[in-house]
């Protein structure tokens, strides 16, 4: 079984790697979220309200980004930038990757979101007199987000796992933490599953609290209007 | 204080509205009637511009406009002194029932919010709907979610309502209670603009019936008359089939 030896190195190395854990791909990973989001909903609202021009610009984005994989955009954006003079950081380069990447497919998720809610609503909106703005502010969106959350709670436990990415752009996260303490111990096995026990946990406790806020969302169940 | 000379409407080859023409005047309940496809909704939605009608006149009150090209400005102003139900309520299913009927007061017209709940409370009461302030329109039946876009509409103090066939979804029972709201609101003198498939109603209630078919209108005049009397064939026949349907 696991002998003295290895069970040390697994005990020695445990606030070793879940340090940067916590540090550096939690972090990375919430700030990325945050800034996709926004990045989504932008695009989203552009989509759906038809924004000629724009909407053909967002379209683009989109291709690029859910079209090539996320390793690729890294190595574009770190290691192929500087030939044109653009040097960015390790950390602000994964988030930026990150940030882009996930807005490319999140967007598409609260596209749809927007378009569950009944357009009556908006209808509704101008008759009482209130903008478009307005409307898409206080009525469609809010609903939308509602709609989309599973979803985008999804994506964010995706990107926590995906941060383990950000190792090849020399960001010293969990993962490359990891393959360090390997290099030196030579215990590939037991220290590769104690850092996939990380992720694990970092998972459950995301997917507690999207039961949660599920929970908090659905106290007054507005759907199904 | 509302007419409408010469709209037209068409989607894309099919001309739906082929030159319509109406008046309302103020106290009026005048029902729209006529068979489906006729463009009965069409018409109303394009009054309310939530369709951009291709070529008409519109006189509101004491000012004219032109449905081809009407300015932003000018919509909302209109919009101001209207007020729409729909077919199927489009109540903000993440507001609640007073809320539904505040939001607009506080948002688009600048209300206080404390004056707003004011009268959103009052005008929730009218239709019967005070126990229900509180809850959201997934909780409430048809019947309720009507009533309570008829008190979101009647909250801004509109100098017309339109009505697109506001019971159309609603089995008889809450049929009922929404054109017993409706009739309170006619005897209150409100002038409304009803696109109803409710000839009890349109009998009962309303004083003028514009009866529309084929994206025109075919015969306008009194209700008693229309009933009593239709000068139409189209009409005649069109009376007949709904009476044998109400027979039924």
């Amino acid at each position: 079984m696991v002998s003295e030896r290895v069970w040390n190195i697994i005990t020695d190395s445990f606030g070793k790697i879940l340090l940067p854990g916590l540090i550096r791909s939690i972090p990375l990973a919430a700030v990325s979220f945050i800034l996709a989001v926004l990045i989504a909903v932008s695009m989203a609202l552009i989509q759906f309200a038809n924004v000629r021009g724009a909407k053909q610009l967002v379209r683009f984005y989109i291709w690029i980004f859910r079209g090539t994989p996320l390793l690729v955009q890294l190595y574009v954006v770190f290691y192929g930038l500087p030939g044109i003079g653009i040097l960015i950081e390790p950390f602000p380069a994964a988030i930026l990757v990150f940030a882009l990447n996930e807005g490319a497919y999140s967007a598409e998720t609260i596209r749809a979101a927007l378009e569950a809610v009944p357009l009556g609503q908006l209808e509704a909106g101008y008759c009482a007199g209130m903008t478009y703005m307005q409307t898409m502010r206080r009525i469609v969106l809010p609903q939308a987000l509602r709609t989309a959350f599973p979803s985008l709670s999804n994506s964010l436990i995706a990107m926590v796992k995906n941060t383990s990415l950000a190792a090849n752009i020399t960001v010293a996260e969990m993962f490359m933490v990891t393959q360090r303490i390997v290099a030196r111990t030579y215990e590939a096995l037991a220290l590769y599953i104690e850092v996939a026990f990380m992720y694990l946990l970092f998972s459950t406790a995301l997917t507690l609290l999207q039961r949660f806020g599920e929970k908090k969302l659905n106290v007054h169940s507005y759907q199904g209007v | 204080m509302l007419e409408i000379c010469n709209l037209r409407k068409s989607f894309g080859n099919l001309e739906i509205l082929k030159g319509v023409d109406l008046k309302v005047e103020k106290g009026d309940v005048a029902a729209i009637l006529g068979p489906s496809g006729s463009g009965k909704t069409t018409l109303l939605r394009c009054i309310n511009f939530l369709e951009k009608a291709d070529q008409g006149r519109m006189v509101f009150g004491q000012e004219e406009f032109n449905f081809g090209r009407i300015s932003k400005k000018e919509v909302a102003r209109v919009r101001r002194k209207t007020a729409f139900v729909f077919q199927n309520y489009n109540l903000f299913g993440n507001k609640t029932a007073l809320q539904n009927v505040t939001e607009g007061l506080i948002i688009a017209r600048k209300i206080p919010k404390t004056e707003a709940v004011e009268i959103g409370k009052r005008a929730l009461a009218k239709v019967g709907m005070s126990d229900r302030c509180g809850f959201y329109p997934s909780q409430l039946s048809g019947g309720q979610k009507q009533r309570v876009a008829i008190a979101r509409a009647i909250a801004t103090e509109p100098e017309i309502i339109y009505f697109d066939e506001p019971t159309s979804a609603l089995d008889p029972r809450l049929t009922g209670e929404v054109l017993a709201v409706m009739r309170q609101l006619a005897d209150e003198g409100m002038t409304m603009l009803v696109v109803t498939h409710e000839m009890n109603f349109a009998r009962t209630v309303s004083n003028k019936v514009i009866f529309m078919e084929d994206g025109i209108v075919k015969e306008t005049g009194s209700a008693k008359c229309f009933f009593k009397n239709p000068h139409e064939e189209t009409s005649r026949k069109f009376l007949q089939m709904t009476e044998g349907v109400s027979m039924v």
